[in-house]
């Protein structure tokens, strides 16, 4: 109904893939943090898995406009 | 600091205050499209298959489903899956197939609508009234523990989250309307998925994969009071107990940890209560009404159907999880417990070695330290060390240990603690904001249902009919304010009352039970009438009353859990006696309607029920739909699915 869904969604969690991602690099050199995450950094991880889903809605909403 | 809380970093609350952003951004940029009624309360009928689909998945995932679904996966093991494979799925399906042409193409603008003009006022005003408390109340807890829950974790003071939590969903529903609701129902279905996924993973890792769980857990299971899973030291199962979800049924209620034994598993929670929910409540069927035909309309419940079965990964999973884990010595995790003050300690120890030295017997031991503690004990636990005669010359701190170790789980603590255990700070923020996501969305979404029922069922129906569309869209800005200053009222109720969550789900089951006898008789059978309709819900809804006033769970104090008439019949379990009472009240609600239906006559013709009956309608196959494409057919598929899933984990 006039506004995409798709858009906010993949704004949002391009937006929040960032953060966690620049969370990632930042700590990564630390790794008391991420021992309770059984040593993966999982916020580079995950948040590039967002990023990922994030851009890939973002992209559908454009291409869908465009049709 | 409580034992509860954590530390959140300025990551955290960038990731919270993004999401919060972007649903008041949603509620403002969908605004303008807010034209009339209908668009404010239907979405103006034009939201696509998938998005209706999530957001009718995700209605019904609040917070409460999250936190009480690990809960379930931590007590009663595989079995809780049930609530999924057997209930859910199939009764989606049906609503999909068979209900959805009557509900959308009638072209009633709500469930109880469609009882107006399917029988009469009489029945639409009860469903109307029972229908809008029963949300606000939903509403009020689902708020209510979001703010306890918020308190609890950061200290954050419960009035200030609540209405400030509840400000923002005001702000969005009142500008965006249903469409508001239902976008946000998506983003929040993602942070769920997206949130929590993580944490299953790492939690599956952590304890060595399903083998290994299966492993703990069948020795868990061959001991349960061990982890205060069970009150009697003398109560064991079989070891596929908590990983089998089909054999420890067939072994009966004394078999398997929820206490139900096959039919009520079938009937009560298959059949009558799913179907009861998944097909006559509003909240849900409101999402699959605004989808923008028929065909989109139909596909909502596949739609959701689809993640719905493989849920049970995301929520159940961690419970088991949680009690595999405390299995497994050196990883320093235990199944969360309701907390002891320091303070009360030593009064609680006080009372261990003066029930001992005493002999008292059981039940008054236990109450003497709960009230001691202010927390609730295992019996079996509490027995034994009162039957120790170690206990009166043990130091004071191995019987703290003891007494700590014998305190009640906190079941609905099971997914925080792991969220707390393995996620850093910034995973940390997206777990917490989908929690969060999901409390205010079943906020949001209880009141645009409730918003709805009210403009079209009461007011325009029976206080105010005839006035113009502007009129009422106004109406439904004004009550949904209204709406949400009730929903603080029932969150503040619920606060009050240690048990008012008890007498709520109560009420529900009431309400619930019956209902789906009428629609199905309203649906598939013309000769249904009024009379029928009406006598036979409030016959329904007033034996479950009955049910629940005469019959008592093993275990339970008459009161608010039941019997307090009379004890006519124990059930096994809480779960039991749910069953029973669902399946009861359908049965008088099905043999009243059909009698008394059968004993007055039509009042109407079959011209006024096409569209509105099965054998009156037509039935259109949508132009150029390949037979696969179908709902028959995708519906068959899940269906397929379904039982093999059950297969799989028999």
């Amino acid at each position: 109904m006039g506004l995409d869904i798709r858009f906010p969604i993949g704004m949002m969690f391009t937006l929040l893939g960032l953060v966690l991602v620049i969370t990632g690099f930042v700590t990564g050199g630390d790794p008391a943090m991420y021992q309770r995450s059984l040593g993966i950094n999982i916020n580079l991880i995950w948040g590039a898995c967002l990023l990922v889903f994030g851009l890939l809605m973002w992209g559908s909403a454009i291409l869908g406009k465009r049709k | 600091m409580n034992s509860h809380s954590v530390d959140l970093t300025f990551v955290d609350y960038s990731i919270l205050g993004l999401y919060i952003a972007f649903v008041i951004g949603i509620g403002f940029a969908l605004k303008r499209y807010m034209k009339t009624s209908a668009d404010f309360f239907l979405s103006g009928r034009s939201i696509p298959a998938w998005v209706t689909g999530l957001a009718f998945l995700s209605a019904n995932l609040g917070a409460l489903e999250l936190v009480g679904m690990a809960a379930s996966g931590a007590k009663y093991g595989i079995a809780t899956c049930h609530f999924y494979w057997v209930g859910a799925i199939p009764a989606m399906v049906f609503l999909a197939v068979f209900m959805m042409p009557f509900y959308y193409g009638s072209k009633a603008r709500s469930v109880p609508e469609y009882l107006k003009m399917r029988f009469d006022e009489r029945t639409r005003a009860f469903n109307s009234v029972s229908f809008a408390v029963m949300t606000i109340f939903a509403s009020g807890i689902s708020m209510n523990a979001l703010a306890k829950l918020l308190n609890q974790l950061l200290g954050w003071e419960y009035n200030i989250s609540l209405w400030i939590c509840s400000g923002i969903v005001l702000l969005y529903v009142l500008k965006g309307g249903l469409t508001s609701a239902i976008y946000t129902e998506v983003l929040q279905f993602f942070m769920i998925v997206l949130g929590f996924s993580p944490v299953v993973y790492l939690g599956l890792k952590d304890a060595g994969g399903w083998g290994a769980i299966k492993e703990k857990l069948a020795g868990v299971a061959v001991n349960p009071v061990s982890m205060n899973l069970v009150d009697e030291a003398s109560k064991k199962f079989e070891p596929n107990a908590w990983t089998s979800a089909w054999q420890p049924l067939l072994g009966g209620p004394a078999a398997n940890p929820m206490g139900v034994d096959l039919f009520a598993m079938i009937f009560g929670l298959g059949f009558v209560l799913s179907f009861g929910y998944w097909c006559t409540n509003f909240l849900v069927v409101q999402r699959a009404m605004a989808a923008k035909d028929m065909t989109a309309a139909r596909n909502t419940p596949l739609v959701a159907a689809v993640p719905k079965m493989f849920f049970p990964l995301l929520v159940i999973l961690p419970g088991m999880i949680a009690v595999a884990l405390t299995a497994i010595p050196g990883k320093d995790y235990r199944l969360p417990q309701a907390v002891i003050q320091q303070a009360k300690f030593p009064a609680a120890i006080a009372s261990v070695r003066q029930s001992a030295a005493a002999k008292a017997d059981v039940a008054a031991a236990v109450k003497s330290i709960s009230s001691a503690a202010g927390v609730g004990f295992n019996s079996a636990k509490v027995a034994e060390m009162v039957k120790d005669p170690a206990t009166a010359t043990q130091p004071d701190a191995a019987l703290a240990a003891r007494i700590q170790d014998a305190v009640v789980n906190d079941y609905d603590g099971v997914i925080l603690s792991l969220v707390k255990r393995y996620c850093p700070t910034g995973l940390l923020g997206l777990a917490l904001t989908a929690l969060l996501a999901s409390f205010m969305s079943g906020m949001a979404g209880n009141v645009t249902a409730f918003n709805t029922v009210w403009t079209y069922d009461l007011y325009q129906a029976y206080i105010a009919p005839n006035r113009s569309d502007a009129h009422y869209a106004w109406m439904g800005r004004a009550v949904t304010v209204v709406g949400i200053l009730l929903s603080i009222g029932a969150a503040y109720f619920a606060s009050m009352w240690t048990n008012a969550m008890d007498i709520i789900q109560l009420v529900f089951g009431f309400v619930n039970a019956p209902l789906f006898a009428t629609f199905m008789f309203g649906m598939f059978w013309k000769r249904a009438t009024s009379h029928g309709a009406f006598i036979g819900l409030v016959a329904g809804t007033v034996s479950s009353a009955l049910f629940h006033a005469t019959t008592i769970a093993a275990g339970n104090l008459p009161g608010v859990k039941g019997g307090y008439l009379a004890q006519l019949v124990v059930l096994p379990s809480d779960m039991a006696q749910n069953f029973w009472l669902a399946s009861f009240a359908f049965l008088v609600c099905f043999t009243v309607t059909l009698v008394v239906s059968l004993a007055t006559s039509r009042t109407k013709t079959d011209e006024e029920l096409t569209g509105l009956v099965y054998s009156l309608t037509p039935k259109t196959f949508a132009a150029g739909q390949a037979w696969y494409a179908r709902p028959e057919a995708i519906g068959m598929l899940l269906l397929i699915l379904c039982v093999f899933l059950n297969f799989l984990f028999w």
